[in-house]
């Protein structure tokens, strides 16, 4: 069987983790440690009730690793403002098509905290709203490239041999594109709208789960104890699905975390392209390009949306990344 | 070693096959006719069948994918609907100043990302190491095309450090022509010692090799740190201290040459994503590249120009990773040597 | 030239994992520091060279070479002393050198870093191989393309082209199998007679150290439990610790 090659297997665009080399470790795989975080926990928490053990026990990791303290923390903002948006925005109008002639590019004020836009719209009410978009292609998404990728993962790396390869080869090509490149060429021929975006990006990502799955099957089915697993007569089925499976979860889960951050990314970017979102969607990747026109003179039309971009990339990117580095069995406390 | 060689070849052959393939399955994804597209909304039935004929439509699809390889091989992309120029044309012409915006970009991401990593490595868990970390993944978490907005506006037009857009000034064209050799306008005005030229081209190239390098930047100084820090406990890091050698050369030389192997790794990776987003950034600075082509076909739905941009790209990355797969054998003598 | 530690402390916070009161190496002696595994003999070897640091543990103690006291010294001064003065060889040769430098760069590199120009340093290199009878052209290999044998060796020929006064030895044969381990075991004596070497061997087999050793200590939990010459502990040893050590070895009880 010819190795697979080298088209670094990193996490596609968007994830911060390092290529590791092609094999049973995939995308996900063999990342350095990030080190020692910080003076080791004082003292452990005093025995008490329950809760307050818990909080304290939280606490202790917090200060611990502050990077995946702030990732968490600023996630949960994040997916509670777009919960609540309905409640806490200003305007719940203006997410959708209303237009206010006379209040058209207002600078931040008392009353419109981000300004208006270029029809005069509310732009902290359309961030808000926009909250609810981008996580939830994210969702679809991710939800997609789990449920292809983990099924052909699993038949590649279990059974192997001819069916390994057809595999492979296939996944091969789709991530010889660069992601946002394959996600992008699919969503120009197809009708501009987020189900479009959706669809194109996932066609771009299962390959990395594929992989990923592939790499932790392999190494698992190769192991005697599977062998002797069938030697006892035990199914297929039962084996995929009490030893392979679950072997395969925890890299799932670091790999779909880290992944969110990029698929925003993603999808903001073809929505900027004009291939995702239409008006009056308040997407926020496309408030930057409806924005774009007046930016040198009205520079709060392009910069809040973008910054809720960066801000929400960010903080899945630091959960992501936290939760790799406190999941990753071989990850000890150095200092 | 050669058989290391010709093996990646033979994958990456298969690979560009299966890749042509891949683009011709997205054309004909297409949702609609592409003859009626091709002739325009005033055509008659007449012509959208003529159109259909010129454009090969009408023939089996098997025929057809065997004429778009062909084509491929020979040279025929397709028309550009936009331009009506042969898509090759467009590519060959605008290609360069990506390449050239993309390789600046990796240079400061190389200048700026190892150094961090290698000091976020040497004092894990203090506060350098925690900015460093925060920072890199703020990189990786940059949407490009707000921060050239936002570059451009700060920079270029409220303090006006640097130009706004373009290449090069225009003015320059008069006073000091730029002899095309390269067609990489920077070497272009080196090799001719045409130094107005030279200054003013580098400075046009600041912002935008800037913004496309805060993703690999961010990347490489995270796979620095991790490499680094996987490698710090081992015997012969002791041994290179016990030897007499202060620490700065220890991480710089001896545990460098190490996290090479990944870093050469991931340069690939990211030049093909960063050729990528040069289509999120080019129209923004008016930098006539491959980015701003595609935008405009993007733009105008020209079809045969976006696949060809695509195959481009990726045909792009998959000898860029080749190149990359060869480099690590010549460096990391593990891998000749197995 | 000899080694004195005295009252030397190694911790990691406030865990003690080294505690050693006294502790010498003589002019051309060979001393062993047996133990079991985990019970500080390493650490004690990075303590001395200054770089219990780079793991996190703090020292305290003196330490004395040829009358010079180590501990406390700064940095700068440490690294003069390191390789050209006291050099270190570790237990897996194979792990000991990077895999991506000829070893010869790493020897010549060395020498450089002491001093020498880079003509005397590539002569000093091929002299020390020839020293430990092995050709001068296997410094242009990598360290996969040669045995753990040899890179003990190469290591070995490391510290006399430095012309190390004391060699730290921690573990070097334990990696290797036995007949290569008695040439390196030779090789060492034959040191000690030729240039005047001083080695502290750190092993955890009691059977090389017997053979090998002029004085032997023995260490437990990072404390030594037992310390004289060789042939007296191994026959008359005084604590039960050592004695059940001992004990454990075949050769020694129906030899000796």
């Amino acid at each position: 069987m010819i190795d697979t090659p080298s088209l670094p297997p990193s996490g596609p665009p968007g994830s911060p983790g390092p290529p590791s080399p092609p094999g049973p470790a995939g995308p996900a795989g063999p990342s350095g440690p990030s080190g020692p975080a910080g003076p080791r926990p004082a003292v452990s928490p005093r025995p008490g009730p329950g809760a307050a053990r818990r909080a304290a026990a939280l606490a202790a990791r917090a200060r611990a690793n502050p990077l995946l303290a702030l990732g968490g923390a600023l996630s949960v903002l994040i997916v509670l403002a777009a919960l609540l948006a309905p409640l806490i925005a200003p305007y719940p109008a203006d997410a959708g098509s209303a237009t206010h002639p006379f209040a058209v590019l207002r600078p931040p004020s008392a009353a419109h905290w981000f300004g208006t836009d270029q029809v005069g719209r509310d732009i902290l009410t359309r961030v808000l709203y926009g909250a609810r978009v981008s996580p939830l292609i994210a969702f679809f998404v991710l939800l997609i490239a789990c449920l292809v990728g983990i099924p052909l993962g699993v038949a590649a790396g279990y059974f192997g041999g001819w069916l390994d390869d057809v595999i492979m080869r296939i996944t091969d090509i789709f991530l010889a594109f660069p992601a946002l490149l394959l996600a992008l060429a699919l969503a120009s021929v197809l009708p501009a709208s987020l189900t479009s975006v959706t669809i194109a990006i996932s066609a771009t990502w299962w390959p990395w789960y594929t992989r990923l799955v592939r790499g932790q099957a392999a190494s698992v089915a190769g192991r005697p104890y599977v062998a002797s697993c069938r030697a006892l007569g035990i199914s297929r089925r039962r084996i995929i699905f009490r030893h392979i499976l679950p072997n395969a979860i925890t890299p799932l889960i670091v790999q779909v975390s880290l992944d969110v951050g990029g698929v925003i990314l993603t999808a903001s970017a073809l929505s900027f392209l004009g291939l995702g979102a239409q008006d009056p969607t308040p997407d926020w990747g496309l408030m930057v390009a409806e924005g774009q026109t007046y930016f040198t003179t009205d520079w709060w039309v392009v910069t809040f949306p973008g910054l809720a971009i960066l801000v929400t990339a960010f903080a899945f990117n630091l959960l992501g990344d936290g939760l790799r580095d406190a999941l990753d069995p071989r990850r000890v406390m150095l200092r | 070693m050669t058989v290391y060689i010709a093996r990646r070849l033979l994958l990456a052959i298969v690979v560009v096959a299966g890749v042509i393939i891949l683009t011709f399955v997205i054309a004909h994804v297409v949702p609609g006719d592409p003859a009626a597209t091709w002739a325009g909304p005033h055509a008659g039935p007449a012509q959208i069948a003529a159109a259909r004929r010129f454009l090969g439509l009408d023939r089996p699809l098997p025929v057809q994918l065997g004429s778009y390889f062909g084509g491929i091989l020979s040279g025929n992309w397709g028309y550009s609907i936009h331009t009506h120029r042969p898509v090759l044309s467009d590519i060959a012409v605008a290609a360069p100043a990506s390449l050239e915006l993309v390789i600046a970009a990796l240079l400061i991401a190389v200048i700026v990302g190892v150094p961090l990593g290698l000091v976020s490595a040497r004092w894990p868990g203090r506060p350098v190491d925690h900015l460093v970390r925060a920072g890199s993944i703020l990189g990786v978490s940059m949407p490009i095309f707000w921060m050239a907005l936002i570059f451009q506006l700060v920079f270029a037009q409220r303090l006006r450090l640097l130009p706004v857009t373009g290449e090069y000034a225009p003015g320059l064209l008069f006073s000091h022509p730029l002899a095309r050799r390269t067609g990489f306008p920077v070497v272009d005005a080196l090799i001719t010692g045409n130094w107005p030229m030279l200054g003013s081209t580098l400075t046009h190239l600041i912002l935008p090799a800037v913004v496309v390098a805060a993703y690999p930047a961010g990347l490489i100084a995270r796979m620095v740190r991790a490499q680094v820090l996987d490698l710090v406990g081992e015997t012969h890091v002791q041994m290179t201290r016990a030897l007499g050698f202060p620490e700065r050369a220890v991480f710089g030389r001896y545990l460098m040459k190490l996290a090479w192997n990944p870093v050469a790794a991931a340069l690939a990776l990211v030049f093909g994503y960063s050729l990528v987003n040069t289509f999120l950034v080019e129209s923004i600075f008016d930098w006539p590249g491959l980015g701003s082509y595609a935008a405009a076909s993007i733009g105008t739905l020209d079809t045969p120009a976006i696949l060809g941009v695509t195959l481009f790209i990726a045909l792009v990355y998959v000898v860029a990773n080749l190149v990359v797969d060869l480099v690590q054998a010549a460096l990391d003598p593990r891998i000749r040597l197995r | 030239m000899t080694l004195e530690i005295t009252g030397l402390r190694v911790a990691f916070g406030t865990r003690q994992v080294v505690s050693v009161d006294q502790l010498a190496i003589g002019d051309r002696e060979i001393v062993g520091l047996a133990g079991e595994s985990g019970s500080g003999k390493s650490m004690t070897t990075l303590a001395i060279l200054g770089l219990a640091g780079t793991v996190g543990a703090s020292v305290t103690g003196s330490i004395r070479l040829d009358g010079e006291e180590l501990a406390g010294l700064p940095e700068a001064a440490l690294r003069q002393i390191r390789g050209r003065r006291i050099a270190a060889i570790f237990q897996s040769p194979a792990m000991a050198f990077n895999p991506v430098f000829k070893v010869g760069q790493v020897v010549t590199r060395a020498l450089r870093l002491h001093g020498l120009t880079g003509s005397e340093a590539a002569d000093r290199a091929a002299a020390a191989l020839r020293e430990v009878l092995l050709a001068p052209d296997l410094l242009r290999r990598y360290p996969g393309q040669l045995s753990g044998g040899q890179l003990q060796r190469v290591a070995i020929a490391l510290a006399l082209a430095l012309r190390a006064e004391v060699l730290l030895a921690d573990e070097p044969t334990s990696a290797l199998d036995v007949t290569v381990q008695a040439e390196v075991l030779d090789l060492l004596r034959e040191l000690r007679e030729r240039e005047g070497l001083s080695i502290l061997f750190i092993s955890h087999d009691l059977a090389v150290v017997a053979e090998l050793c002029d004085q032997v200590a023995v260490m437990r939990s990072g404390k030594i439990v037992e310390y004289g010459p060789v042939g007296q502990v191994m026959s008359q040893p005084r604590d039960r610790y050592t004695a059940e050590l001992l004990a454990s070895v075949p050769a020694i009880r129906a030899g000796s």
